[in-house]
């Protein structure tokens, strides 16, 4: 029978990302509510020595696929990889983080494996001894409650920034152990030949903790810049809104919605977005929400915990300077 | 060659609302449109048709109603359709479905197999990479470019991630899951419109692709529907006060540190 928690957490150039630690905590949290034991799958190259931080966050038993090709992620490569594994532990859930990788590789793995998958969730639980997903539909505008059925593993990816992470304990020390593999260079097909880095520096808004948002409001590409001067002390990342990126104020990176990216940041500030539904359904689940706009009865501020109704080329400015006295 | 996955989802600006039953959406009153990701995955199979030659089909799973869709598609140019139109495959679930479209797909020419990074309704984005692994070839997921050699054998794709952007390399065949910046799609001319009228719109039934009916449909889910709830509703908020401007944005600094404790 099916057995214990598998989670596979994620490194990017030999770093484990943060959403690594978010799965392995909510990992953890699933095992103690099944009372069996958490197994994290950690794939790359020269990682061996990120093996046991895996433990301190909670994870048993840490297996690790050490591979040159394992190093940069394909789907080709960490696809059979990670199936062996599954398929030799057999645990009962699959937990995977949702990022751009994760959604990619989940996505074929359940198809490989011939199992059901919860993309994308924000809430896990077990009843009855199965998992339990909640995951926005409609970037948000319901919410589906989802279990599986005859389908083993249960399958699932978490929600950047959603999960909350566990205090390291370095006292805890998990069993490490290689993963057994056998990866043919003849399902390598794909190959990553150039990584370019986005040159700002900031998080993606997917993984942003704070987020300051600009809409129609802006009135032009060259005034983003207030909102830049008051991300970058902040540490937040630069959103948009659908009509600023197809007005080509902004790149489509930067939209936020149900066309773009939906975000989950501890802060989101909206500056001149109005906040039409498909806008507001990317970024309902951040926790506090700040919206600056001049017209009282946008539809924004009844999603927002704070309003400032006034112009937010003289909020903006002076917020800034304001915030400065709280760094 | 090219085949163009569309699906039919709620136009973004619906208001979602839970049925009776509790596990579904209210589906009278709204407006159906092509997936916006899948007018991508469109587009970008126009383009390379117009550049190296070939044809591009469409091949949808869905109720009567998703022809529109796909004749619009036709109308952008595209040259014939095929809709699984099977009632025992309603509320498939994503490997079920892309079982479907394989079907449809492993006995067509192709080289290339677009779909959108995810339907704006369920918002699962599997339907693509399943296709790709039951057919055994490579995925590019949430492409923004799309490059194909001169001699048609290979594709360079741009992928942006978080912080970085990958420029990946594949043999073809391959699939490809457009995200928003690929391309602009184009709007159907009149002409476009009248031509789709006489182009080739085949219906399919399971047993017409030899699939097991049993397999699709609500009942075979794998992922199984619970309950759909609205989201929850946020806690009405605070107007901040101020004569000027400058009180204003000083008082919301002060609560976003003491209150909200989120600066």
């Amino acid at each position: 029978m099916s057995q214990g928690v598998m989670v596979v957490p994620e490194q990017r150039d030999g770093e484990l990302r943060k959403i690594s630690f978010e799965i392995v905590s909510e990992g953890r949290r699933l095992a103690d509510a099944l009372g069996q034991s958490l197994t994290a799958l950690l794939l790359g190259s020269d990682i061996k020595d990120k093996a046991p931080t895996l433990g301190h966050y909670g994870a048993d038993r840490v297996l690790v696929a050490d591979d040159a090709r394992l190093g940069t992620y394909t789907t080709d490569a960490y696809v059979p990889v990670i199936s062996e594994a599954v398929k030799a532990n057999d645990p009962a859930i699959l937990l995977l983080g949702a990022s751009f990788q994760g959604k990619d590789l989940a996505a074929r793995l359940s198809a490989h494996l011939g199992v059901g998958m919860a993309q994308d969730c924000t809430g896990f639980s077990i009843e009855d001894g199965n998992l339990i997903a909640i995951r926005p539909i409609y970037a948000g505008k319901a919410y589906a409650k989802v279990t599986f059925q005859d389908s083993w593993p249960q399958m699932a990816t978490a929600r950047p920034n959603v999960m909350p992470v566990n205090e390291p304990d370095t006292s805890r020390s998990a069993e490490i152990m290689d993963a057994e593999f056998n990866l043919d260079d003849s399902v390598l097909k794909t190959k990553v030949v150039d990584v370019s880095k986005d040159e700002s520096g900031r998080v993606d808004l997917t993984e942003a903790e704070k987020i300051v948002s600009g809409g129609r409001g802006m009135k032009g590409p060259e005034n983003f810049k207030i909102l830049e001067e008051l991300a970058d002390l902040i540490g937040a990342t630069v959103g948009a809104s659908r009509s600023a990126v197809d007005a080509g104020w902004r790149p489509h990176s930067d939209q936020v919605g149900q066309t773009g990216k939906v975000v989950s940041p501890n802060l989101y500030i909206a500056c001149g977005i109005s906040g039409a539904i498909q806008h507001l359904a990317g970024m309902s689940t951040s926790k506090v929400i700040v919206a600056i706009n001049k017209d009282p009865d946008a539809p924004i501020f009844q999603k927002a915990d704070y309003g400032v109704v006034d112009d937010l080329f003289k909020i903006v400015p002076v917020l800034t300077n304001e915030v400065k006295k709280y760094l | 060659m090219s085949a163009s996955g569309v699906k039919q989802v709620p136009d973004t600006e619906t208001q979602i609302r839970i049925a009776p039953d509790g596990q579904s959406i209210v589906k009278d009153d709204i407006k159906w449109v092509m997936n916006p990701y899948d007018e991508f995955g469109v587009e970008e199979a126009l383009r390379i048709k117009e550049k190296f030659g070939g044809e591009v089909t469409i091949v949808s799973l869905g109720p009567k109603r998703v022809t529109e869709s796909i004749r619009t598609a036709l109308a952008m140019g595209a040259d014939k359709g095929v809709l699984i139109n099977d009632p025992s495959a309603e509320d498939s679930d994503a490997l079920a479905t892309a079982r479907a479209l394989a079907a449809v797909i492993k006995d067509m020419e192709y080289d290339l197999i677009f779909t959108g990074q995810r339907g704006v309704d369920d918002d699962m984005g599997l339907v693509g990479a399943s296709v790709a692994e039951i057919l055994g070839i490579p995925q590019l997921s949430v492409i923004t470019k799309v490059e194909v050699s001169e001699d048609g054998t290979s594709v360079k794709v741009e992928r942006p991630v978080e912080g970085q952007t990958l420029t990946i390399e594949s043999p073809l065949p391959a699939l490809i899951t457009a995200q928003k910046g690929l391309n602009e799609p184009r709007y159907a001319s009149l002409p476009g419109i009248m031509k789709a009228k006489k182009k080739p719109l085949e219906e399919k039934t399971l047993a017409d692709l030899g699939l097991d009916a049993s397999q699709f449909g609500k009942e075979a889910r794998k992922l199984k529907v619970l309950e759909l709830t609205p989201p929850p509703q946020r806690q009405a908020g605070k107007i901040i006060d101020g004569e000027t401007p400058e009180e204003k944005a000083a008082e919301l600094a002060r609560v976003l540190h003491e209150e909200a404790k989120v600066i």
